[in-house]
């Protein structure tokens, strides 16, 4: 059994998000970055897969700029086996279907059963690569998946599906399918795990982008505001006295 | 060329989101001059198509199939593929729905074509080119997205950008069957009945007053907090998904995409900070105040109150206040 995680490194939810001089993306000196949230839950799921199963190999790809380097470094001292990283300078690219191709021949020859990736960055948020991967590669597809049971040849997944619905569907593989948050529970670095990783192997390989994209960002910008917000200042005493004084007298709910 | 737009059904019924999908096609329609058409796919849609009749559009395109009788992303993903070979529509319109997230992606890669997802706008500029809007880093910016190509273009549209009640009606649409060429061995997956999980003793729908709880809270010690604050107002405890994946409360208090929609009288938010799939449902609360530390956080932009604060310093002295 080998497995793929897909996993991007995105700015963390802290992070001060300053839009860029060129308005098409944040300025990255004041971003802190980590591991996508969702690729968390995928990288673990990957490795309790492969130890339930007793063998097996777990790869960690992913595609940016030098630094996200530190983000395979980081899965692969969760226990992942090696990583592969595609290196991409500045700009990014924002389109799903020309990220899908360039992991797609970067990887195509591994030749995985599986492929796991989360739902959606947290970032630009398409949600679509590991689909399209999925597609590409002639594999079989899932998406928001909560839960999965490896059989025989099958690989047997539960389904999110809206306002509190689930669905089980059996896959053959090979199969590609994201993950949703909290399908699991997550495991930390052991001390041992961060010392291994650093013996493991990072294969780096550098793409050339030739083709225009086929969708790009034009701008960014802070979303209109449409509502006035009350805001309510002073210290915690003061804002206190506000709330009882809004939820009594002005929403008459007390 | 035509707006081809996909119908999608939830439980025997039109999915909400597909009627706003045919807004967002009518009002393309009439930017770029060009029929709007309904695709309605499925097994025994006749529900369906008679559910859409009353709405003013060229045809209604019917791809049926056994095979398609309960949903497979193999077997929507082909047979959108060839209703789109057939009918070269210039659009492709679908509402972002957890379906069309699973098997549209696909679609896209099969027939190379750019799949522009989950906006909340759309514009045309003076060149009659398309340029989309899209939430990016959960709600905190907007980007505005080119596809750089003529077309066909695939596009979604989150929940509540377009409304359901700007409809144009109409009749007289041409119900016409679409042949497909499926056969059992394009669908390699095997989908069990949809279920949903135990959900309590909880009813969130009916409830005056919600207290809503985020990752503000921090841990699953200082849910005790929250608890108390939501007895002293007499309501109904709720949350974000992430105090659920965390653990510290059960599935059936989400709020959300993917758990429960209310519009209550009041929404005290505390600790949220408002992405897309947690305001969609909670969006219609007639009143909202919130509570975050992070000024930034996009759910300020909806609430009628905003206080800039720790939940966890702020709530125990409220409840104090509350019992005196």
């Amino acid at each position: 059994m080998k497995i793929a995680v897909l996993v991007k490194q995105v700015p963390g939810g802290d992070s001060q998000l300053r839009i860029n001089d060129n308005q098409n993306w944040v300025n990255e000196e004041n971003v802190t970055f980590i591991t996508n949230e969702s690729d968390n839950y995928a990288i673990e799921e990957a490795l309790q897969i492969i130890e339930k199963l007793g063998y097996g190999e777990v790869v960690a790809v992913s595609l940016g700029p030098e630094r996200v380097k530190r983000t395979l470094r980081e899965a692969l001292s969760k226990g992942v086996n090696r990583g592969i990283h595609i290196g991409e300078s500045y700009p990014y690219s924002s389109d799903p279907l020309e990220i899908a191709k360039i992991i797609t021949k970067v990887i195509k020859e591994e030749k995985f059963d599986l492929i796991l990736s989360g739902l959606q960055s947290d970032d630009s948020g398409f949600g679509q690569v590991g689909v399209l991967i999925g597609e590409i590669l002639g594999m079989t597809t899932a998406t928001l998946v909560m839960e999965t049971e490896l059989t025989d040849e099958n690989l047997r997944v539960k389904r999110e599906l809206e306002s509190g619905w689930f669905q089980w569907v059996t896959l053959t593989l090979p199969a590609s399918i994201t993950v949703q948050s909290g399908i699991n529970n997550l495991r930390y670095p052991s001390l041992k795990g961060i010392m291994g990783a650093k013996k493991k192997e990072i294969k780096s390989i550098l793409i050339d982008k030739k083709q225009r994209p086929n969708q790009s960002i034009l701008r960014i910008s802070q979303p209109q505001k449409s509502k006035k917000t009350k805001m309510i200042d002073g210290s915690v005493d003061q804002q206190v006295l506000r709330l009882v004084d809004i939820l009594k007298k002005e929403l008459k709910l007390l | 060329m035509s707006i081809l737009v996909i119908i999608e059904q939830s439980r025997k019924d039109v999915h909400r989101m597909s009627y706003e999908a045919l807004v967002a096609g009518q009002a393309l329609g009439q930017d770029y001059d060009l029929p709007v058409s309904a695709l309605v796919l499925g097994h025994k849609t006749s529900g369906i198509v008679e559910s859409i009749k009353g709405i003013k559009l060229n045809e209604i395109l019917v791809a049926e199939d056994p095979l398609l009788n309960s949903y497979s992303s193999d077997g929507f993903s082909e047979t959108v593929e060839q209703v789109i070979k057939n009918e070269s529509p210039k659009f492709i319109v679908a509402g972002h729905t957890y379906m069309v997230r699973d098997f549209l992606p696909r679609v896209s890669a099969k027939l190379n074509l750019p799949f522009l997802a989950d906006n909340i706008a759309y514009d045309v500029d003076n060149n009659d080119s398309l340029i989309l809007t899209k939430q990016i880093f959960a709600g905190k910016l907007s980007a505005e997205i080119i596809p750089n190509s003529d077309g066909p273009f695939i596009l979604s549209f989150q929940s509540a950008a377009f409304h359901k009640d700007d409809i144009i009606k109409g009749n007289g649409s041409i119900i016409r069957e679409i042949p497909l060429s499926l056969d059992y061995t394009t669908i390699r997956t095997i989908s069990e009945e949809p279920f949903q999980e135990v959900t309590g003793d909880v009813d969130l729908s009916s409830a005056d007053i919600i207290v809503s709880v985020g990752r503000g809270i921090e841990s699953k010690e200082n849910m005790q907090i929250v608890k108390d604050f939501a007895k002293i107002m007499g309501a109904q405890l709720a949350s974000s998904r992430p105090v659920v994946d965390s653990g510290w409360l059960e599935a059936y208090h989400q709020i959300g995409s993917s758990g429960q929609t209310v519009a209550p009288k009041l929404y005290f938010a505390l600790g949220i900070s408002g992405a897309i799939q947690h305001v969609v449902g909670m969006k219609e609360s007639k009143n909202i105040i919130l509570i975050n530390k992070d000024s930034e956080a996009p759910l300020f932009e909806l609430a009628n109150y905003g206080v800039v604060g720790d939940v966890l310093e702020i709530i125990p002295k409220l409840t104090e206040a509350l019992r005196e």
